[in-house]
């Protein structure tokens, strides 16, 4: 992996002469997490989506780059809430997805790093249908991790997670995409509270930031000022949405 | 499936059939009893079997060139959006042409022989299979096709390794449907000019008024239908989950 650049998405969208986003500017810093907080239909998502340089249905009007010059989409890495996962192939060619995409070889000893890591050693034969939902997110993240990119882009990765896999997902993640520039998309304040570095509030009239906690990510669930941050971005949620 | 159900349905209509005969005592000709229609199976089943052999190779010599013909088509539509353009809006029109009516003008140019039944065969299941596998070709989930974008693969990978297997089961749909067409699709072809074959052994038999002859053939052509979806639909169901 090439060290993390930061980058700066600055500009609007609309969709038929409708405004989706107010001009904006969000700025992700290197090496870091930033967590995109808002409501369904803010455009969250267009966000990531633009950034990924995916079909959004949106016109964007301005620009995105990176701190060191050189194109974003190429170098970004995509996980969804949805896992992706291949339905047909097993966990093991579902990691290795992008290198057969790509026609090149497997790096294997990286995957079995990973495979490890992700505690999926038992799973690599098995199909995505035998495999819970925490399993199969956590193989979307072998596989995310698998393309060893510096920016990663994650759009509300762990929402359809019980709360529980869902904080140990988020603690795995944290630990796995350190140093990596990543930008989180979610409408769980308690999710931002945990592992934002920098956090928005993104909503028709722009982006609010707040200040994270000052402990380390990821945070723990139960203190206090964790629990504090996410009270705060709940009502700031809650007042902005209506 | 439990088997006896259809058993017994066959049963009953067999009876059914039988008390008709036997209650209106209506001449052989018009509708012979089952009982005879068995009868003149077992008298004949060498000759029959012998036309059923012809049928049989033909419809598979369709199957085999219609379901490769209507992948292939299938394939090229899909990774093309100028061949859709310009063929797909031709392709639905050929459908609308009656098949019927292009029976004697494919004995004239392939003979009378059995690549004019075999062409039938392949006319009339070429267009299932395309359709469907086409269908689910440009059905892919949007979400694998964005993963696959910000891998950076090139479409004729994503073709292959995404594309292609979410779309087996739709082709599966697309094969069983052909695998019913195609003896219809032969028969056809024996009606209009031959001298071998289920369709040309019915013609035969009416001809003479030997309808329990026809009921027979009729009847050993249905049966071989069924025996041929059942075959297909096997081969099918694992086109699901395949790896590729």
């Amino acid at each position: 992996m090439t060290l993390a650049p930061g980058i700066t998405l600055k500009g609007q969208a609309h969709i038929d002469g409708r405004p989706l986003f107010a001009p904006l500017s969000l700025a992700l810093d290197a090496g870091r997490w930033t967590c995109l907080l808002g409501g369904s239909g803010v455009g969250k998502t267009t966000v990531l989506r633009l950034m990924a340089n995916l079909p959004t249905g949106a016109v964007f009007d301005g620009k995105i780059t990176a701190t060191d010059g050189a194109s974003v989409a190429e170098r970004i890495a995509y996980m969804a809430q949805d896992d992706l996962l291949l339905p047909w192939a097993t966990v093991e060619k579902n990691i290795a997805l992008g290198a057969r995409l790509r026609g090149q070889k497997t790096d294997m000893a990286r995957l079995h790093r990973l495979v490890d890591r992700c505690g999926l050693r038992d799973h690599l034969g098995k199909k995505p249908s035998e495999l819970s939902g925490g399993q199969r997110q956590r193989v979307a993240l072998a596989r995310t991790l698998m393309e060893d990119k510096p920016i990663i882009l994650l759009d509300e990765p762990f929402s359809a997670l019980d709360e529980k896999t869902r904080a140990a997902m988020q603690d795995l993640a944290a630990d796995l995409l350190t140093d990596r520039t990543v930008l989180v998309v979610t409408h769980d304040p308690g999710e931002a509270a945990r592992l934002g570095h920098a956090i928005h509030v993104m909503t028709e009239t722009g982006l609010t930031s707040v200040a994270p906690p000052a402990a380390a990510v990821p945070r723990a669930v139960d203190a206090q000022e964790t629990i504090t941050c996410r009270s705060d971005l709940l009502r700031l949620l809650m007042e902005t949405s209506s | 499936m439990k088997l006896w159900p259809p058993i017994a349905a066959t049963v009953f209509a067999l009876c059914v059939w039988q008390a008709i005969v036997t209650l209106t005592g209506v001449q052989k000709f018009i509708l012979p009893s089952p009982a005879l229609v068995a009868e003149t199976w077992w008298l004949n089943r060498w000759i029959i079997a012998e036309h059923t052999l012809i049928t049989l190779n033909e419809v598979l010599i369709g199957l085999v060139i219609g379901i490769s013909l209507g992948v292939v088509t299938a394939l090229t539509l899909a990774s093309s959006k100028t061949v859709r353009t310009l063929l797909a809006p031709m392709l639905v029109f050929t459908q609308a042409l009656p098949v019927f009516a292009l029976a004697p003008i494919l004995t004239l140019w392939l003979g009378y022989g059995l690549w004019s039944k075999a062409a039938m065969a392949v006319l009339i299941t070429y267009f299932p299979v395309t359709s469907a596998f086409f269908d689910g070709l440009m059905r892919t989930p949007p979400g694998y096709l964005d993963l696959a974008k910000t891998m950076q693969a090139s479409p004729r990978r994503v073709l292959w390794h995404i594309r292609v297997p979410s779309a087996l089961p739709n082709l599966g749909a697309g094969v069983r449907l052909a695998a019913v067409y195609a003896p219809i699709g032969a028969v056809i072809g024996e009606w209009v000019g031959s001298s071998k074959g289920l369709g040309y052994l019915m013609l035969l038999a009416n001809g003479r008024a030997k309808t329990d002859l026809m009921f027979a053939a009729m009847l050993t052509l249905g049966v071989l239908s069924v025996l041929l979806y059942v075959l297909v639909a096997k081969l099918t169901r694992g086109l699901g989950d395949r790896e590729t």
